[in-house]
């Protein structure tokens, strides 16, 4: 971090999430020329100003100048309004960090009035990881009852029964989301995965996504890195990255989950860590250094390992030199830039390359690729025809690229665009473009076996 | 506060989600683009999605003397947006339809609250564009746009908004709509009012449809840039290439204290010593008379000692257009509120207009850059200021002053572009005088005498 950047962050101890002022000069920044119209999705759905970026930091002015209170209840709608996607700050001339703003906002709320009973519920949970899993497994478990398992076992949507009670938001009949795998990916695979003639180690954060919804992806991931050569290491002592908390301004139980990783991975001994997810590898390089600038113990920590954090696809692409993948993977294959991937991971050249070096595979660019999808997190529960007005234009996008696959690298987008894709008629499988990657190394020996 | 019966006939009118009336709508439509106002929250907020529902709550309006303020995207920078006087804010977000594309007639018929970007989308696929390209072509309206009459960076070759609307769909303050022009190029039937709208700032009536001029996209393009050491050779050349008889589509410059703030900014490579830069692209359907064009240019830059660079590919001519198009937030990001004029001037006074608006920013040690459309005479001097600091808010006020004073004598005007709005109404008898402030006064009477559409823009208010 810059030193002027610093100041923003952090002053007297305290960083912006604990101190609602120190956002004020980030406030200052904004001209409310209006240039967050052309991208905010959000706004995109609604056509209404407070769905939009330069009026809620209007709203944070007047809450700041006590003419508004942070608990109005149309306050509070608003800043829960927003996908956090930061599709805003990539349109923005004058640079303003609206996730730091928004992040502000909702810590100040929860420091006034407390996490809402629900939210409460659900996310003190992740503290205790062991508790989580409990309760993901217990899900799964349950998964039989309430959905019926759809041709290939992997999506699922709720039988009826269920659909009454979740109808509202959008838990209908037509819904699509991944099924919750019996065995996590973490218990799957052992702490270190060797490599014959391992020449570099990683240690890779899994995210619960990967671990939970999509082990699949998080093991092609893992057989990629084996592949090229690479020892991987999978603490289990890992947890949830905390973006979902961090975004409903739970900031003590993020700093918890963050020591905790930090501490798992310091663990380690590795120099890179390994994502395969956007919103996860955001959370190692710009998160985890805002939320603990204060903390004289872990603040440096943190800055340590965003500089040692990297996207697979970049590891892949510019840290080593990917082996050149020999199978072919014949599919027409579309990617869809994850928000968190692009706008603040900065990653969206790598995955591209990735795909193209594949032989067989057509890649075919969709228009509005990094248009935001919709998902937000818990966006798309607390926000469901939003979020799916959104999700509609992207299915179109997709569906005009009349590509077969749809590659993503965030696992959120994949669960969208799975129940959005599926809505619009479309039958593209959605898949982590890493599995691609897999998929052509794994072709390799049958190709060969083939041949031989 | 409006009467809760006048909420729930509003709601009857256009539906209960498109009447807003909580404190954070109000907030959210209190301001537009323009800094150094005052904002002020509206009672309510109604988004029509027809002509039919504009009428009656017009009609509603004016029984009940209430203020309506018509409102595109609020992106404009002359205040034109702000609800003043309070009573309805008229959001046209969400009547937002493309009603027809004539490739035939090179025409476009769409609902005001279309974005100028959409609109060039959907006629690309003809191979035609709309030509005004104001700097928030994204985001800004077709209405708006039309209201406030906005130039852009192509105003020297292509004309500004005006140029391109060729007749329009207005609700006049009695209830009543009115249509006029069409699609046919000649047309002297009565009074020209698609000019009387077009620039009227929503005071006038409330434009809920246009038919829009295209014209052929362009096929071919050059861009160059000229970097000088001194204010007077660039003013030459910007004459030069007129007097070559090349009217180039973009015609930019960026004076001394632009050139510095976008290098520290944005750091391209730019010369720091350098006085002035200009941004020139010709274009047209010819790629000989283009790159004619281009070749002359050329010479007129290197002939009075400016250092030339061309681009060759897209690439290439991105990276010159990165210096103009960071010249604002580049500008924007030295403090916390940023003042952009447009006072402009007869072509063949931009030296003397850069140079009066460097004076001016020293004699009030303000900081102060220019940068503008130096085809056309549109200078947007920019003065960043701390918006806390009293003492200097009241500098900065006398040194706009000042630029228009100055913009005036040079046989200038007040307004390139943004509009007069609240901004700069107090100026309006120094360019008219009081015959002229009376025309203004008598018109706005004879459409709306009571005072209803837009009040306190354009034309003040009368005292009782």
């Amino acid at each position: 971090m810059a030193t002027t950047d610093k100041a923003q962050v952090v002053r007297a101890g305290k960083t912006y999430h604990d101190d609602l002022e120190i956002v004020r000069e980030e406030l200052d920044k904004c001209m409310k020329c209006g240039n967050c119209m052309s991208v905010c999705p959000v706004y995109g759905a609604d056509k209404v100003e407070t769905a939009v970026t330069r009026s809620k930091i209007a709203v944070a002015e007047a809450v700041l100048a006590g003419e508004l209170e942070l608990d109005d209840p149309q306050v509070y709608a608003m800043l829960f309004n927003c996908l956090v996607c930061k599709s805003c700050m990539t349109n923005c001339p004058t640079k303003v960090n609206f996730d730091r703003i928004i992040l502000a906002l909702r810590a100040a709320l929860v420091r006034k009035n407390g996490l809402p009973w629900l939210k409460k519920a659900i996310f003190s949970t992740l503290k205790h990881p062991k508790l989580f899993d409990a309760g993901l497994r217990i899900g799964a478990a349950m998964q039989g009852l309430a959905f019926k398992t759809d041709k290939g076992g992997k999506a699922i949507s709720p039988r009826s029964p269920f659909a009454r009670v979740g109808g509202a938001i959008g838990f209908d009949e037509e819904r699509q989301m991944p099924g919750l795998n019996v065995t996590p990916l973490r218990e799957r695979v052992p702490e270190v995965v060797k490599a014959p003639g391992a020449v570099l180690k990683v240690a890779f954060f899994t995210g619960d996504s990967l671990n939970y919804f999509y082990p699949d992806a998080g093991q092609d991931l893992i057989d990629v890195l084996t592949a090229n050569n690479i020892e991987v290491h999978i603490p289990k002592a890992q947890n949830c990255c905390g973006v979902p908390v961090l975004v409903h301004g739970d900031v003590e139980t993020v700093r918890t989950l963050a020591r905790n990783n930090i501490d798992t991975f310091d663990k380690t001994g590795c120099e890179y860590l390994i994502t395969g997810c956007g919103s996860c590898g955001g959370a190692w390089q710009h998160d985890y250094v805002d939320i603990l600038a204060a903390d004289p113990v872990y603040g440096p920590k943190a800055e340590y390992w965003a500089k040692r954090t990297y996207d697979i696809s970049t590891f892949l692409t510019r840290i080593i030199k990917l082996r050149e993948p020999k199978g072919r993977v014949e599919r027409v294959v579309t990617y869809h830039d994850s928000c968190h991937l692009k706008k603040s991971m900065k990653v969206f050249a790598e995955p591209r390359e990735i795909l193209k070096s594949i032989p067989g595979l057509t890649f075919k660019e969709m228009s509005a690729p990094d248009a935001c999808c919709g998902s937000g997190g818990s966006f798309v529960l607390s926000h469901y025809e939003t979020s799916s007005a959104i999700g509609r234009k992207k299915a179109d996008d997709i569906n005009r690229t009349q590509a077969d696959t749809v590659s993503v690298g965030c696992p959120a987008c994949m669960m969208q665009l799975l129940d959005n894709v599926h809505r619009a008629g479309g039958q593209q499988e959605i898949t982590h473009f890493i599995s691609l990657l897999a998929e052509s190394y794994r072709k390799e020996k049958t190709d060969e076996g083939s041949r031989s | 506060m409006l009467d809760q019966n006048i909420i729930e006939q509003l709601e009857a009118l256009v539906g209960k989600e498109n009447v807003l009336t909580g404190k954070v709508d109000l907030v959210a439509y209190s301001y537009d683009a323009t800094a150094d106002l005052p904002r002020q929250m509206p009672d309510v907020v109604v988004l029509p999605t027809s002509a039919e529902m504009v009428q009656e709550i017009v009609r509603l309006a004016r029984r009940n003397k209430i203020a309506i303020y018509p409102r595109g995207a609020g992106t404009n920078l002359s205040g034109g947006a702000v609800p003043l006087k309070k009573g309805i804010v008229l959001s046209f977000q969400k009547m937002n339809a493309i009603l027809e594309v004539d490739a035939a007639n090179l025409t476009a018929v769409v609902q005001p609250g279309v974005v100028i970007a959409a609109l060039n989308s959907a006629v690309a696929q003809h191979g035609l564009i709309y030509p005004p390209d104001p700097g928030t072509v994204a985001t800004a309206t077709m209405g708006g746009s039309a209201a406030e009459n906005s130039g852009g960076l192509r105003g020297l070759k292509y004309g500004v908004t005006k140029n391109y609307i060729m007749g329009m769909e207005v609700v006049l303050a009695s209830g009543e709509k009115v249509r006029f022009g069409g699609k046919t190029v000649k047309n002297v039937t009565a009074y020209d009012f698609s000019n009387l709208f077009v620039g009227s700032e929503g005071t006038l009536g409330i434009i809920t449809e246009l038919t829009a001029k295209l014209i052929p996209a362009p096929k071919y393009r050059r861009t160059m840039m000229g970097v000088f050491k001194s204010l007077a050779d660039a003013g030459n050349a910007v004459a030069g290439i007129i007097a070559a008889q090349v009217i180039p589509a973009t015609l930019e410059i960026m004076d001394r204290m632009t050139i510095r703030t976008v290098e520290d900014f944005a750091h391209i490579g730019l010369p720091v010593d350098a006085e002035a830069l200009l941004l020139i692209e010709v274009d047209g359907m010819s790629e000989d008379v283009v790159r004619a064009e281009a070749e002359a240019v050329m010479q007129v830059v290197t002939g009075n000692n400016g250092d030339l660079k061309t681009a060759e590919t897209d690439q290439e001519r991105d990276q010159l257009w990165t210096a103009r198009r960071n010249a604002l937030p580049a500008l924007a990001s030295l403090n916390n509120m940023v003042v952009l004029e447009d006072a402009t001037v007869p072509r063949s006074r931009i030296t003397d207009m850069l140079i009066a608006c460097q004076d001016i920013g020293k004699k009030y040690n303000l900081t102060l850059g220019t940068f503008g459309h130096a085809g056309d005479g549109n200078l947007h001097p920019t003065i960043l200021c701390d918006k806390r600091n009293q003492e200097e808010v009241a500098r900065v006020h006398k040194a706009v002053d000042e630029i228009f004073e100055v913009a005036l004598r040079f046989g200038g005007t007040l307004s390139g572009e943004h509009g007069i709005g609240v901004a700069k109404m107090k100026y309006l008898g120094d360019e008219l005088g009081q015959s002229g402030l009376n025309l203004m006064r008598n018109i706005k009477e004879s459409l709306d005498p009571e005072y209803i559409l837009n009040p306190g823009k354009m034309v003040p208010l009368r005292e009782n």
